[in-house]
């Protein structure tokens, strides 16, 4: 139903930033400041094993000596980390059972949110582990998912009930040192979700979380690990929303993706972290390192992202190709409005043999936004006829905006092929003047055209997310022809 | 109605230039009415200027459509309230499908007239029908629109919008160029299927050939930015034999 896929404005979104409320709950925060007694304080509030304790502490050390990250295009005044809670969860005094047991207060945001995790029980086979500020407060599904033998919980949980999965897959597809933003993720993570899929298991729904950050002040550091098996098969979907507040947030999560042999796994976010205001007050850092692992031979990896929010997004999704035949997908669609600043991008390191790759990114640009595109294609020496295709695509909506399109290609394999295409463009007057002869007001008829720019990658996304994502490219645009 | 759209002492310059002079022009409604002239007389400056294109400056005059002062409306107004105008070279919207650009056209049209959206079967029957009277085909329908399309194609696609729109008042503008023997004919017809006493038209094209199938009530020579001349469907068969220059020494 690509007919429906398209439908396009939704006049109920006037709001500048709908999801801008903050819920009043008592949070159980630790000390202000981040240094190794925090560190332990989060260990020892989740009950943690030693061994993450250690692997924490190590993640920290590490971080001390490393330096932020200075070469992409993002500006910001430094962030001060000893100015920030690095632990804050809904309080609750027994272990919540089901959802009647959770916070009415928690449900009514998401109820606003338009998530009613209860209705979504009944809705399109959907479980939904809901993050509320650091912990998950609500699991569905899982006992239907049981039945198939897949795990889908917080991550907490999983260190308690499947220690030896994580001891066996943490960090193996970013470590812990990896970059400075995942060793602070390493150290200080709060939760996050976990799945695993058997061996020949087909996901039987779509698995999607919704983060949203509260507290004001609190850092999320959440951490996502998903492991698709042998011939097996997934897909994820992650949305967020934030509410309004004047501080920037630093948001710097981690997501580790392994497919082993046959396996597929198809990871989908729609990002809404807020943007600030119109002049570029306050809004969400959103430092985030994603990664997937090909790591059996014809294994699959696909990441689709709508990205609209944030005043910072420096985010890279990336595939890491070593299984032979073994192919990963970047599908991007970046939103940038007023201040905002985009450097998101991805990487695809080819390995194994007869690997394949395809990125379509697709960037828009308004107010005084700055989007770049910031892409590797890397292709190794033993990685034999491979392939990759590249495509950039930026739209300019008006003229004081930026989008840049930084590819970097290194091919050290003869028999490899690798393509790259990029296009900008503006919204014509003549576009414009067309719709609306037809009867499309201004907003209305951009909304058309940025959709339409916008049709490969929207595709892309499962149902239920394309039709949430063209509403959030709706309102991130609203009033911004110049 | 009388004076359905009625055009009074219009002058149009753009960028200092005059383009249109102190036009008179009235349609009542059901009636069709051609405006002929060489190019560059100000046709399609006039046409824009109805639909409401920015970049004109109105010097002088007035335009009222339906009894209303139509130079207050937005172009998006100007088209809920019926005005159409088939475009001479119409746009490429990449990524947005023939079929979605009609639909979400026509729900913006039934919206701000107060009516509910078709029905996805009705719409679907509607526009199938229309279609087909065209010669265009489904997998057409599902296209990109107007991306890849022949100039033909193209013109065909602005027929189909204007049958399934239904305006009060129908701007072609030069929708004959670009069109092969049979499309023309086919555009032509499907185009005259619409007439009704409830709606006018407004042909601007500097041959006779369409007055042919759709014939007007009234044709206007139009030179230099004025009309110059009315009279009946025998003043476009004069065009068609001597040209435009008896009314150049005008």
């Amino acid at each position: 139903m690509s007919d429906n896929q398209e439908k396009l404005t939704e006049k109920d979104f006037k709001d500048p930033y709908e999801y801008g409320f903050e819920t009043e709950i008592d949070s159980d925060f630790a000390p202000k400041g981040l240094n190794e007694e925090i560190v332990k304080f989060i260990s020892n509030k989740k009950n943690e094993p030693k061994w993450l304790l250690d692997w924490r502490l190590a993640a920290y050390k590490k971080w001390l000596t490393m330096k932020e990250p200075n070469w992409s295009s993002v500006r910001y005044p430094a962030i001060d980390y000893q100015d920030s809670y690095y632990y804050a969860a809904p309080k609750k005094t027994e272990k919540i059972e089901s959802l009647d047991d959770v916070d009415p207060k928690l449900l009514e945001t998401y109820n606003k949110l338009g998530i009613p995790l209860k209705e979504q029980e009944w809705l399109a086979g959907v479980a939904v582990d809901a993050v509320f500020d650091s912990v998950s407060v609500g699991t569905t599904f899982k006992e239907k998912l049981k039945e198939d033998g897949v795990i889908f919980c917080s991550f907490s949980e999983a260190v308690t009930e499947y220690p030896d999965l994580i001891r066996k897959y943490l960090g193996t597809v970013i470590p812990r040192t990896d970059n400075y933003f995942a060793a602070l993720n390493s150290a200080v993570f709060s939760d996050g979700s976990f799945v695993y899929i058997p061996p020949g298991v087909k996901c039987p729904m779509e698995l999607s979380t919704y983060f949203r950050i509260n507290a004001a002040g609190t850092g999320q550091f959440e951490r996502t690990l998903v492991i698709a098996d042998k011939d097996s098969y997934v897909s994820y979907l992650e949305g967020c929303t934030a509410p309004m507040r004047d501080e920037h947030q630093l948001h710097a999560a981690v997501v580790e993706l392994v497919a082993l042999e046959g396996a597929e796994i198809k990871y989908s976010t729609v990002q809404n972290w807020y943007p600030g205001d119109e002049n570029g007050k306050g809004g969400v850092y959103n430092f985030v390192t994603k990664r997937g692992d090909c790591r059996g031979n014809n294994s699959k990896i696909s990441w689709t992202q709508v990205e609209t929010g944030s005043a910072i997004t420096w985010k890279y999704p990336s595939c890491v190709l070593k299984g032979d035949n073994s192919s990963g997908e970047f599908y991007s669609i970046a939103v940038s409005n007023n201040f905002q600043q985009v450097d998101s991008g991805t990487k695809m390191i080819h390995l194994g043999k007869n690997t394949s790759s395809r990125i379509i990114s697709k960037g828009i640009s308004t107010g005084n936004s700055s989007n770049t595109y910031r892409g590797l294609v890397s292709i190794h020496p033993k990685s034999n006829n491979s392939r990759n295709f590249t495509q950039c695509d930026s739209l300019l909506l008006t003229d004081n905006c930026s989008a840049n399109t930084i590819p970097y290609i290194q091919s050290k394999n003869i028999n490899s092929i690798v393509e790259h295409e990029a296009t900008s463009s503006k919204i014509s007057e003549d576009q414009l003047f067309y719709c609306r002869q037809r009867g499309l007001n201004e907003e209305e008829a951009v909304s058309l055209i940025v959709n339409g720019f916008c049709k490969d990658v929207l595709q892309k996304l499962p149902m239920e997310f394309a039709v949430e994502a063209q509403r959030l490219l709706s309102v991130s645009l609203e009033g911004s022809v110049g | 109605m009388k004076n359905f759209l009625k055009i009074k002492n219009l002058s149009i310059s753009v960028e200092d230039k005059i383009i249109i002079k102190d036009l008179n022009l009235n349609i009542n409604k059901g009636e069709v009415h051609a405006l002929m002239g060489p190019n560059g007389c100000g046709k399609s400056t006039l046409s824009n200027v109805l639909a409401g294109k920015e970049g004109y400056n109105i010097t002088n005059g007035k335009i009222s459509f339906s009894g209303e002062n139509l130079l207050k409306f937005s172009p998006d107004e100007r088209a809920n309230k019926g005005i159409f105008l088939a475009f001479q070279y119409p746009v490429e919207i990449p990524g947005v499908t023939n079929i979605n650009f009609i639909k979400t056209a026509l729900e913006s049209n039934r919206q701000y007239n107060g009516l509910d959206p078709l029905k996805p079967g009705d719409f679907l029957k509607l526009i199938k029908e229309k279609a087909k009277l065209l010669g265009i085909s489904d997998e057409n329908l599902k296209r990109q629109l107007n991306v890849g399309f022949s100039g033909g194609e193209k013109k065909r696609n602005e027929a189909l919008q204007l049958m399934m729109l239904e305006p009060l008042l129908a701007i072609l503008d030069e929708t004959d160029s670009g069109l092969d023997v049979d499309a023309f004919k086919i555009v032509a017809d499907a185009v005259n299927s619409t007439r009704s006493k409830k709606n006018s038209m407004l042909i601007i094209t500097h041959y006779q050939r369409l007055l042919e199938r759709i014939q007007p009530d009234i044709v206007h020579v139009f030179i230099n930015g004025s009309i110059i001349e009315s009279g009946g469907p025998e003043l476009a068969e004069e065009i068609d034999k001597n040209g435009y220059e008896r009314f150049n020494n005008v």
